[in-house]
């Protein structure tokens, strides 16, 4: 259904006209498709009373399902037949324009993005408390701004695995999960403060990566992608089972706050707003919380710059590009793919030893299978291998759903029990199968060289390859 | 000696439904080498469609025959899965034929994601049990323990469904000229289509004979579980995967192969070991076989070209 | 018979099957310290399987491939890990089907091939990280080394371009190239004139001799256009279904019954009719 016949399309260079007969015939099928699709999954919804179960028909609700496939249909048939006049139309800049490489989005982006993004980012709570007016009220945007540091990092995490060494893993959550619980464990059962527990938790994060990036090694395409997912669903159902170690399901409650390196955001004698002689206030907590994940975000965003200009690095894009290649060159495509796996789950250790001092609590259920796909979601959506991309992914695909939020007038329209933010999910499935049809590598999807003799040029995507694991 | 028994007629009924989603994953990876993720949802679909329609027939159209409903249910189903599975592939994996490599699992994964939230919003998240149906057994043996190994009609219903439905399938893919334009793809896609082969049927009859299969499943495992719930594909598809990994991703005897053995270790493992970890073990097993054996028992190996 | 003399490649009793396939059967012969030595034969003679065998990427059913260095030890090459014959002894490849990183700039392709040095340099990366040691210096000797074989091809103009951008016969140099800075004893090239035209082909005839009067490097190559073969090489083995049925300077493979018999496609029976007829 989504790409439309070609009208008209061998009539070479006559100019293309809309058929609007055979749209809508094609609509119509759409529509017939969806009223078919419907059945019965929309047109009766199960309900449930005591242990009975009967069905409450709902026909109006596949009326309006059935116009919208109809009518999107139509647009994108219009839509299509418009491009295509555009394309069939001789235009006289056209060769003027093609002639001259425009900078590429990379270049674009990068020479006023990211300073902006930076600035943004570094100012952001005082943008917003300007914006709202208050502390209190501005609660609400920096926490959905920590939110979205923490994807960004660890969309960066694991951007090494899958954007630079091209080994795609669909179970980064897991160091997450390691990382949290190394806190959570390590704070509760000894006491160690946040800045002893969060170096040693991406250790066990990466070490862990080694672990389990040993057995795949192998493997490639898609039954690695299937073996990470598998491993990341073990670490889940052991922590859900492991009760004595892990408390189970219930998770782990009562972790330590984040301390400013010791002084507690408390508003008693010995805190944080006593010591710098200031008033208290709940959100100070909350700030120091952005900073230190914007801090760690950055932090991995310099060690992967870093390390793209080392030799590491340069082996990691090489053995995407071509793993035989390597292996001729004297590459060890073992020892290189389990860095890769290390650091990338390093950085998932850091980050979720924050996740776990920010929540002040875990439970296996913060790492399924989803949050691995969402944070998959963000590093394809960016471009893989852009760091910049992936910053902006993260954004849109974390921040972007909270717009849902705020929809709530529309349950005016829908009835008082709909809820927008129950179709999250739903729209995110779809955005992945969007993204994939219209823009399969991402947002940024040029490459920029480690190195350069006379003058650094983005590399298309063409070229790039996206690895065989 | 009982219990063995009894699980082998367990495991060998849930080793059915898996072994009939199974080849819905083998089918599709064997034709366009992409693992199909969203396959479980299409089965966790087919099972409210064969709910939805089994309570139209016995509550408001009054069927008395239960038999008699659930062959039309699972006709039902298998004509509207089967729809769906050929707009899955329309709408989310044939724009990307030609595209990287690695965007149709993406995609799949979206749709996954779609589905199941797609059903969870459009039903509710509550488990959506049925009336129960045929709960009459028959008692094989007793045991000295007055342990009795029984085997329910339920489960003579689904392994018999299976084999007539797997015979049906099989003859269809080895004997008529689609199982040929079918196999001429999974050898060389490009080369089928310059000897006449419309590539894009052959591979959307792929996926609706996957859809009709698991809608089968799907039925099948409504009638034994009673029970189906939004995130009831996820487990059970990640199963039939390592069924159809275990049994030789392409080949349809392994994938039933696969299947009845994937449904034994996890009966057997529930049975003696530990219930808790059952799923542990299941993608414990799945990791192990794609590692150290990843053209399965009946599959062809594939050797490294420099 | 200088191979025999001082060889730098020792092949014994090579076999190499492939389940109940024999792709090399009981193969035996010495490539010469210096030499290029070219190995022709009929397509599938099992050419590229010996290639495999001796870079590594296939393990030996049965034999042994040793290198002598240049101080008398040796090194058995099917018993190291793949990627030790390149770094530890010292032999390089290039592939029939070019294998260059098509998404890397020209001078990144060939910073990849000194990996290992630059690894040593950068502390294991641990130094790099941190922006320590000789990274900067060693790194700057690299693009030195990558400048000047990107003179010698001829690509230095194109450096910055990436490797999928170049035309045909620009990325069979540059895969060359790029495995000379890994900076091999023995250099084994698949095919390398083919795809080339009669110019491109005389431009690699011409990096070849260089290669091996500038830098020592002895060379082992796979060729089916006869004009390099004979033109560049100083030792021709010749094999046919798996066995060597010849071995000898190119003259006296070109005068070989044998030879001529497997090229022609002549019945076994009639290579001693042939032999009759041609007085051998």
């Amino acid at each position: 259904m989504t790409a439309p016949s070609t009208i008209a399309a061998d009539d070479g260079s006559a100019p293309v006209r809309f058929d609007l007969v055979a749209a809508l015939k094609d609509s119509l099928k759409a529509g017939a498709i969806a009223f078919g699709l419907s059945i019965p999954i929309l047109a009766f919804k199960t309900e449930q009373s005591g242990g009975d179960i009967f069905l409450r028909p709902r026909w109006g609700l596949v009326a309006v399902f059935v116009a919208i496939i109809f009518g999107v249909r139509l647009l994108q048939h219009a839509f299509h037949a418009t491009k295509a006049y555009r394309l069939a139309t001789p235009d006289a800049h056209q060769a003027t324009e093609f002639v001259h490489a425009e900078p590429s989005a990379f270049q674009k982006v990068s020479r006023f993005g990211i300073p902006f993004f930076l600035g943004i980012a570094i100012s952001f709570p005082f943008l917003i408390y300007l914006i709202q007016g208050g502390l209190d009220q501005s609660r609400y945007w920096v926490d959905l701004g920590i939110l979205i540091l923490t994807y960004v990092m660890l969309g960066w995490g694991l951007n090494i695995v899958v954007g630079l060494a091209g080994l795609l893993d669909l179970g980064y959550v897991a160091f997450y999960a390691v990382g949290a619980y190394s806190y959570a464990l390590l704070s509760t059962t000894f006491g160690l403060s946040f800045w002893v527990c969060l170096p040693l938790a991406g250790i066990l994060a990466a070490f862990w990566g080694i672990i389990l990036g040993f057995p795949v090694l192998r493997l490639r395409g898609d039954y690695l992608a299937i073996v990470t997912l598998a491993f990341g669903e073990i670490v889940r159902l052991v922590l859900i089972n492991w009760t004595d170690l892990t408390n189970g399901g219930a998770g782990i409650s009562s972790i330590p706050r984040a301390t400013f390196f010791g002084l507690p955001f408390s508003s008693g004698e010995d805190g944080f707003a006593a010591f710098f002689g200031i008033e208290y206030h709940g959100m100070q907590r909350m700030i120091f919380l952005y900073y230190l994940i914007l801090a760690l975000a950055l932090l991995t965003n310099f060690v992967t710059m870093r390390l793209r200009k080392l030799p590491v690095g340069r082996a990691w894009e090489a053995l995407r590009e071509d793993e035989i290649a390597c292996r001729s060159l004297g590459i060890n495509t073992t020892n290189t793919k389990l860095t890769a796996f290390a650091i990338g789950a390093m950085f998932g250790g850091f980050a979720g030893s924050f996740f776990a001092v920010r929540q002040g609590f875990v439970s296996p259920e913060s790492f399924n299978f989803l949050e691995s796909a969402i944070i998959l979601a963000i590093v394809v959506l960016g471009g893989m291998g852009s760091q910049i991309g992936v910053a902006i992914g993260a954004v849109v695909l974390v921040g972007g759903p909270e717009i849902l939020r705020n929809l709530g007038f529309l349950s005016a329209v829908f009835g008082e029990s709909f809820d927008p933010n129950e179709y999250r999910l739903l729209l995110f499935g779809m955005g992945m199968v969007a993204m994939m049809v219209w823009r399969p590598r991402g947002l940024i999807s040029e490459r920029q060289p480690s190195v350069f003799l006379k003058e650094s040029k983005a590399i298309s995507s063409s070229h790039v390859k996206e690895g065989h694991g | 000696m009982e219990i063995f028994v009894q699980q082998l007629i367990n495991g060998l009924t849930l080793g059915s439904i898996y072994g009939l989603i199974a080849i819905g994953y083998t089918m599709v990876f064997g034709i366009i080498g992409m693992v199909n993720f969203a396959h479980g949802d299409v089965f966790m679909l087919s099972a409210f469609i064969a709910l939805i329609f089994f309570l139209i027939l016995t509550t408001w159209l009054g069927m008395s025959s239960i038999v008699l409903a659930l062959v039309i249910v699972m006709v039902i189903a298998m004509v509207l899965t089967s729809l769906w599975g050929w707009a899955i592939e329309r709408v989310a994996y044939r724009p990307l034929r030609g595209s990287f490599r690695l965007a149709p699992l993406i995609s799949a994964i979206g749709v996954s994601i779609f589905l199941s939230n797609f059903v969870q919003v459009a039903q509710g998240a509550r488990n959506k049990p049925t009336p129960p149906m045929m709960r009459d057994v028959i008692v094989l043996f007793q045991g000295e323990s007055g342990y009795n190994v029984v085997l329910s009609y339920k489960q003579i219903v689904i392994m018999a469904t299976t084999a007539v439905l797997l015979a049906i399938f099989w003859y269809l893919v080895q004997k008529t000229s689609l199982g040929r334009a079918q196999r001429a793809c999974e050898q060389d896609r490009k080369m089928a289509a310059l000897l006449g082969i419309d590539v894009d049927r052959t591979i959307s009859l792929t996926f609706v004979i996957g859809a009709a299969l698991a809608a089968v499943a799907g039925t099948m495992y409504l009638l034994y579980y009673g029970v189906v719930s939004f995130n009831d594909g996820f487990v059970p598809g990640v199963k039939a995967f390592t069924a159809a990994v275990l049994g030789g991703i392409g080949s349809l005897p392994g994938a039933v192969l696969g299947g009845l053995i994937i449904g034994l270790i996890e009966t057997f493992w529930s049975a003696y070991f530990s219930i808790e970890y059952k799923d542990v073990a299941a993608f414990s097993i799945l990791a192990i076989v794609l590692i150290f054996m990843p053209s399965g028992i009946l599959g062809r190996p594939e050797v490294e070209k420099v | 018979m200088r191979w025999l003399k001082d060889p730098i490649l020792d092949v014994q009793h090579l076999t190499m099957r492939f389940g109940g396939l024999v792709a090399i059967n009981d193969l035996s012969f010495m490539a010469g310290r210096g030499d290029i030595t070219a190995l022709i034969g009929p397509n599938g003679a099992g050419k590229t399987t010996v290639f495999n065998c001796i870079t590594g990427f296939y393990k030996p059913t049965e034999g042994m491939i040793a290198l002598r260095k240049p101080d008398g030890s040796h090194m058995l090459l099917e018993r190291l890990p793949g990627f030790s014959i390149n770094w530890k002894a010292k032999v390089a490849r290039t592939f029939q089907n070019i294998r260059l990183f098509s998404g890397m700039t020209v001078l990144e392709n060939l910073l990849v091939a000194q990996h290992n040095s630059l690894m040593i340099a950068s502390g294991f990366t641990f130094l790099g990280v941190l922006g320590i040691g000789g990274y900067r210096k060693a790194e700057r000797e690299a693009i030195e080394r990558a400048t000047y074989w990107l003179e010698k091809i001829d690509l230095i103009d194109r450096a910055d371009d990436p490797a999928g951008d170049l035309p045909y016969g620009a990325q069979r140099r540059l895969e060359i190239a790029r495995a000379m800075c890994t900076d091999p004893l023995l250099l084994c090239l698949d095919e390398p004139a083919a795809g080339l035209n009669p110019r491109e082909s005389l431009l690699l005839n011409e990096l070849l001799l260089s290669i091996r009067k500038d830098h020592g490097t002895s060379i082992l190559l796979i060729e089916h256009d006869m004009s390099v073969v004979m033109e560049i090489s100083d030792h021709v083995v010749v094999l046919d279904y798996g066995t060597k049925i010849s071995d000898g300077t190119p003259s006296e493979i070109r005068n070989d019954p044998r030879v001529i018999a497997a090229y022609l496609g002549v019945a076994d029976e009639e290579i001693e009719q042939v032999e009759a007829e041609i007085g051998a």
